[in-house]
């Protein structure tokens, strides 16, 4: 690795949170930076240290002031930084089965007039290729991939379509993610997935982390329908491997 | 089981605990009270966790009475009318609610926020470790929703309140929301100082349209000198983000766990409830300070949480709060007389 790598800014969101900022891009060397203090710092948390919110760029860590003093917080950032300045690439993948089909897939003629691709190679494509989850935010469960071919860069629409049902996996804006709770959204839905990467009444609520890879496995409606259906019942449809 | 029943709620009334900790990484919003402060006054005067669950009252107001029990309880909820069975009592109070009576709170001339705790336990499952309701996502509370007329909370543990309604003494929630403190950043860089100047300054109006997830302020918009787009970021509970329009929003309780707009500044906490508390045309302006001197208004927040609110007990009036209330509001009864 090279040894331009530049410290991390230090910047408070108030008293009582600090953002790490290893950059301002989406940039898979970034987010390798910020997943590895992630990493650091969840294998040996200081105490009155509350959250860790990974982020494409940056690494927020909410803190209780009155514990944990800024400044002690600030220094084991440094040195885990300086120690550990590079991840591990990740071992997890994860197969979500992925219904395109209609009623599913509603949005994918808009894609393929948008791309100039046929509707089929739009799935082709996006069940092509490997993603990588760079964050959750903006709703629970709601994880960001990144990973998208060039091919689906499409821009998010400029005002939101219609709520979608949940679970939807959407593309916009170059990046794809899985939309777990139904809501009006700027994105495009080409198809949904019966596997549920949150549930808050199951054990865990949320099995796929930041950093873990993603792969969609298209199933017909017919094949969809059964695995919701057993997902329904407390069975996990998702299927994890390891990837080396 | 002794249990709090909801004769009548108006929109906006939740239950909530400390909030939900540990899944803002999964997306999950940690929800809670919008005035920390006021929420642990009021438990600790229920002799409870600081961090227990409370109703949160909004200016919807909320009646309610007592089923199979009596039961102990705090009224926080300074600003806002407060009748037992039609008897006016203080905002702040701390009494025993038998069954048969009623408990009436109503928005009145100041404040958006009021809590009620019960002395023992709300009875309520904990979603992801917490009772804290996060209606955008029906997470917590019951079933993710606001209180209706017809719910029950069951009292689990539950313990005899003051025999007699007393006012609780609670000076320190007398806080002025006309300036409220920040720490400037974490996107400070992203406005030149002389817009940062004039963001501090203000004078900013509160909004009527705020609501648990964010406070939005009207006046003359700040300038963005580097666009007004980022890559998401996390977003902490204050979090001051300026859109492209200029205006601030600032995120609260129910705010998303990240965001795509610069964040110029952040309410420190120990202010965070003063503003939640300022009701639509309220002005405001801002002062940063440092994050030592944040930290040191926190630790003096603290220490009025060391120990129950002093109790006074309420002089009873024969007077019902209808009456009372007219009597406010004549204030010409002297100048009838000169």
């Amino acid at each position: 690795m090279s040894d331009a790598v530049s410290e991390p800014r230090l910047l408070d969101a108030g008293e009582a949170a600090l953002v790490v900022e290893f950059g301002t891009t989406v940039d898979p060397a970034i987010s390798d930076r910020v997943l590895a203090l992630d990493d650091a710092l969840g294998a040996d948390p200081p105490a009155g240290l509350r959250e860790r919110v990974p982020t494409y760029r940056s690494l927020m860590l909410h803190y209780d002031p009155l514990v944990l003093d800024r400044a002690a917080l600030a220094d084991r950032v440094r040195a885990l930084v300086a120690g550990t300045a590079t991840r591990a690439a990740a071992t997890t993948l994860w197969t979500l089965p992925c219904c395109y089909d209609a009623p599913h897939g509603e949005d994918i003629a808009e894609v393929a007039e948008r791309t100039g691709l046929a509707p089929d190679a739009v799935v082709s494509t996006h069940a092509g290729a490997t993603y990588r989850v760079y964050m959750y935010g903006f709703a629970p469960g709601f994880a960001y991939l990144g990973g998208l071919p060039q091919a689906l860069a499409v821009p998010r629409r400029a005002s939101p379509r219609p709520p979608h049902p949940a679970n939807a996996v959407v593309i916009g804006g170059g990046l794809a993610a899985v939309a777990t709770v139904p809501m009006p959204t700027g994105w495009y839905v080409i198809g949904a997935t019966p596997a549920r990467l949150y549930a808050p009444e199951r054990d865990p609520s949320f099995f796929v982390g930041a950093g873990d890879l993603i792969r969609f496995e298209p199933v017909d409606a017919a094949t969809f329908d059964a695995l919701r259906a057993r997902e329904a019942a407390g069975e996990a449809v998702v299927r994890r491997w390891e990837s080396r | 089981m002794a249990a709090l029943v909801v004769e009548a709620s108006g929109p906006g009334i939740t239950l909530q605990d400390g909030g939900r900790h540990g899944y803002l990484r999964y997306g999950i919003t940690a929800a809670g009270p919008m005035d920390p402060l006021m929420h642990a006054t009021a438990n600790r005067a229920a002799g409870n966790p600081l961090d227990a669950t409370a109703v949160e009252v909004s200016t919807g107001g909320v009646t309610v009475t007592a089923a199979e029990g009596a039961v102990g309880l705090a009224l926080v909820a300074p600003g806002f009318r407060v009748a037992l069975d039609g008897a006016a009592l203080p905002g702040a109070v701390a009494l025993t609610l038998e069954p048969g009576r009623t408990l009436a709170v109503r928005a009145g001339d100041a404040g958006s926020w009021g809590y009620l705790a019960v002395s023992g336990r709300l009875d309520v499952a904990p979603v992801l470790g917490s009772t804290a309701t996060h209606t955008r996502s029906a997470l917590g509370g019951l079933d993710g929703r606001g209180l209706t007329a017809g719910d029950r909370l069951p009292v689990a543990e539950g313990r005899p309140g003051a025999a007699t309604p007393h006012r609780l003494v609670v000076p320190w929630l007398e806080r002025d929301a006309r300036l409220i403190r920040v720490v400037l950043g974490p996107q400070d860089d992203y406005f030149a100082p002389d817009q940062i100047a004039a963001f501090l300054t203000g004078p900013w109006t509160v909004s009527p349209r705020g609501d648990r997830m964010a406070c939005f302020l009207d006046g003359t918009p700040v300038k963005h000198a580097k666009g007004h787009d980022i890559v998401s970021d996390g977003v902490a509970m204050g979090a001051i983000q300026v859109p492209g329009n200029g205006l601030p929003i600032v995120l609260m309780a129910d705010r998303q766990s990240t965001g795509g707009y610069p964040k110029i500044a952040t309410v420190i906490g120990p202010d965070l409830g003063r503003l939640a508390q300022a009701r639509g045309g309220a002005r405001l302006a801002f002062r940063d300070v440092t994050v030592a001197e944040a930290v040191a208004a926190r630790k003096a927040e603290r220490d009025h949480l060391r120990e129950p609110a002093a109790r006074e007990p309420v002089v009873r009036t024969d007077f019902a709060s209808d009456f009372l209330l007219r009597l406010n509001l004549v204030g010409g009864v002297t100048d009838g007389r000169a």
